[in-house]
């Protein structure tokens, strides 16, 4: 088979057959529902509702708050309890809005009903969409609507289903992929309505046979989507890996996808956008992975979006013993939770419970300048000068030497043999770095 | 409590430590060689190189009040190197010498592991080399030829005798540069005069191949600085008109210090470039350096002070051959 990747990348053990065997359950809590507004890349949601006000499943709480923005709709039904700063995964407070569910999960009338996309213009979808407060799934929580808008004159070649899935442990796209096979092809479709000349391709990695088969059997009659299979290779999913494999084409951080002539989405995105435009569903779930060895019975979830952490969790069949670490999301790329009272957001994607947290087993040594940094990185950095650059605070040199082109996958720390914590120093310094433009460009 | 920390929260098994013992064990084969071709004496010396150097390094981290580095055993490695660059004849305490040179002057007086501008086994031998050139001359003879009838008596009289051979032969290298030819088969197999790890050929390819079976190392800098030495040597030859045979090229890469400059030396970490291009511009210039040293120079051999040279360049190597970032590749920056 013509496997299709790009260079470099690392092959972590992938701890998915934890959970790829575990059909999605559906989940209603019966606790408190919190949104914060700044669930998404872009200015925060804009509340629509005040504290006391009834609210049904479906219902718009929070509307954008800007073209870049996305609403934000109520996966239960109940009242609004308050308006108030409350704890996020990041660890960090942000205004939310807090819903008293009943459990009854009564929904809004017309959520839930047929609609012929055929019927459907392009600009009709992306208002569907932009109302449905749909982000990408894949992390970064870009509102879709903004990603599938335009420039006059400007049409994608090449939509990319990013069914990779290259973080270790995670499962839930798996899942989607052979429960919900033409639902995920469905909303391709709903897709290429918009883009009627672009060709969809299914980019998913070697290590998903039973979803290959699916999809190979299922797209051979639909001219316009096909199935191209990659190594499964860390970080076969980050955008510019993907469109890289996909269409041989390379962009880089000054760039979009739409400049190599593609728009890359996530599957849950896709099976996000079938529901808000096939049956007006508003983004009010999230498909979960609640895993790691740390778990007591690893599964897949779909979770109404608003749901505690520590819900889940029981939900899931809790802990076993007491993990070192809980992440929100992958190994490589999630993020570290203080509290499992935090609640669910639109772009969660996983409880990954560790046992034993690696990070906290090695301090980092001297660099022995042994390389494997630069073999691993996916965007041909040089990660001992960044670090240098970066832990000297000189932002400039940082520059200089592509700092600023650092995905943060990951992959330098992961395979250093000095345990240094690279990405930790990248992200800072990029922070610094975007924070020093910011203020510039404020000045002009 | 969990811990928090951001991401990536998995690490690979790898440790500087793993990949020390894997220099390590790669270097085995060699030394273990010169223990069977030289005797017990080079036993002795390897011991001498690699206790000196651990403890060195022990104690200038101890005294100093400085983290203790010495179980990641890249202390013990540099003995082992500096041992492989000594002759099995040389006095005991020139092994003692060299390892204080090269743990405290060359590595820990510059900041200790991944700070040191030159190899510090190398920089040590170099050292050595010119302050005592009798001592750390060609030195003891082979115990025999690989298949000589003499061979397993010579052998035996040696590994029971710690005494030095008093009698010195002409190492291949300058068997070589004085026009005469040498016996491929002997030198590829080791058993001529030398320094302790450097004379067997066959025994540093078993080493090399571990290390790039382990993925230690990659075969662009050894691989290149090889092809450039032989390609540099031959059209040095042609130039001064002196007659270039087979056996003379084939001798080059066989004896001296050429193999295990090219695969244990060459590739340490610390000391060669990291960006890609910057190993191939300073394995070309090994190559032409040892090339310079090996054909004009008044001693046969090069390699040493060819890697240290070349060790000082590394920093403008890499500043020079930073690689394009990603998406930047076919484009102006």
């Amino acid at each position: 088979m013509n496997l299709r990747t790009f260079k470099h990348g690392i092959h972590p053990a992938d701890g998915k057959a934890l959970s790829a065997n575990e059909a999605i359950r559906d989940f209603r809590p019966t606790g408190e529902m919190v949104y914060p507004l700044n669930q998404h890349i872009g200015a925060p949601a804009q509340p629509v509702v005040a504290v006391g006000d009834p609210v049904l499943v479906g219902q718009t709480l929070a509307q954008p708050g800007g073209f870049v923005s996305a609403a934000i709709c109520s996966a239960a039904s109940g009242t609004v309890k308050a308006i108030e700063l409350r704890r996020t995964v990041s660890g960090k407070e942000a205004l939310s809005i807090v819903i008293e569910n009943d459990g009854q999960y009564t929904p809004m009338p017309g959520v839930g009903e047929r609609r012929d996309y055929t019927a459907l213009s392009g600009q009709q979808i992306l208002d569907i969409i932009r109302d449905a407060g749909i982000v990408g799934q894949g992390g970064a929580g870009f509102p879709t609507h903004v990603k599938l808008t335009m420039k006059e004159g400007v049409q994608p070649e090449t939509i990319i289903l990013n069914a990779a899935e290259c973080e270790p442990y995670l499962t839930s796209d798996y899942r989607l992929l052979i429960e919900k096979t033409d639902r995920v092809l469905e909303g391709l479709q709903v897709v290429l309505q918009i883009f009627p000349q672009a060709q969809a391709v299914i980019g998913i990695e070697a290590n998903k046979p039973e979803a290959i088969r699916l999809l190979t059997e299922k797209t051979a009659a639909l001219p316009h989507i096909s199935v191209q299979v990659l190594k499964t290779k860390y970080p076969q999913g980050g955008e510019r890996m993907l469109i890289h494999a996909v269409t041989g084409r390379d962009i880089h951080s000054g760039k979009l996808p739409i400049d190599a002539g593609c728009v890359v989405l996530n599957v849950s995105t896709v099976m996000s956008i079938r529901a808000a435009v096939c049956r007006g569903i508003p983004q009010i779930a999230a498909i979960m992975t609640v895993t790691g060895e740390g778990a007591a019975s690893p599964c897949n979830v779909s979770v109404p979006v608003g749901t505690s952490h520590r819900e889940l969790l029981a939900f899931a069949g809790g802990l076993k013993g007491e993990p070192e670490k809980l992440i929100s999301g992958g190994p490589l790329m999630g993020v570290a939770m203080v509290s499992l009272d935090v609640p669910v957001l639109k772009t969660s994607s996983a409880i990954l419970a560790m046992p034993e947290d690696e990070v906290a087993r090695w301090e980092p040594t001297a660099c022995i300048r042994c390389g494997r940094c630069l073999r691993a990185c996916p965007e041909f950095l040089v990660p001992p000068m960044m670090a240098h650059a970066a832990d000297n605070g000189d932002l400039g040199a940082f520059e200089k030497v592509n700092g600023m082109e650092c995905i943060e996958c990951g992959c330098c720390t992961y395979v250093c043999p000095a345990k240094r914590r690279l990405t930790q120093s990248f992200r800072t310094a990029k922070t610094a770095v975007n924070a020093k433009r910011r203020a510039a460009a404020a000045k002009k | 409590m969990v811990n928090i920390s951001t991401s990536p929260h998995i690490r690979s098994g790898l440790s500087t430590a793993t990949v020390m013992q894997d220099v390590a064990i790669a270097l085995m084969p060699a030394l273990l060689m010169g223990v069977f071709v030289f005797g017990l004496r080079a036993l002795l010396v390897i011991l001498l190189c690699a206790v000196c150097c651990t403890l060195t390094e022990y104690l200038y981290r101890r005294l100093m009040k400085l983290p203790q580095t010495v179980s990641d055993g890249s202390a013990l490695v540099t003995g082992l190197i500096l041992a492989m660059n000594l002759p099995a004849s040389v006095p005991l305490w020139i092994p003692v010498f060299g390892a204080v040179i090269a743990i405290l002057v060359v590595k820990q007086l510059f900041g200790g592991l991944g700070q040191n501008i030159m190899n510090p086994a190398l920089a040590a031998r170099c050292f050595l080399l010119i302050s005592f050139p009798a001592l750390m001359g060609a030195g003891m003879p082979a115990v025999g030829n690989l298949l000589g009838p003499d061979a397993l008596a010579a052998f035996g009289q040696r590994m029971t005798t710690l005494a030095v051979d008093a009698t010195t032969g002409a190492t291949p290298l300058q068997m070589l540069k004085d026009g005469q030819s040498v016996d491929l088969l002997q030198a590829f197999f080791g058993f001529h005069s030398g320094c302790i790890g450097e004379t067997s050929t066959v025994a540093i390819l078993v080493g090399a191949a571990y290390m790039l079976l382990r993925g230690v190392i990659s075969p662009r800098i050894p691989g290149i600085y090889l092809a450039a030495t032989v390609a540099f040597v031959a059209l040095f030859r042609a130039v001064t008109g002196e007659p270039l045979t087979g056996n003379y090229l084939l001798g080059q890469l066989c004896t001296g210090g050429l193999m295990a400059g090219a695969v244990f030396m060459a590739t340490d970490y610390v000391t060669s470039p990291i960006t890609p291009w910057g190993q191939v511009i300073y394995a070309l210039l090994l190559g032409l350096l040892t090339a310079l040293f090996r054909v004009f120079g008044s001693s046969a051999e090069g390699v040493s002070y060819a890697i240290i040279i070349g060790n000082t360049l590394v920093p403008l190597m890499e500043k020079v051959t930073i690689p394009r970032a990603f998406g930047k590749r076919g484009v102006a920056r």
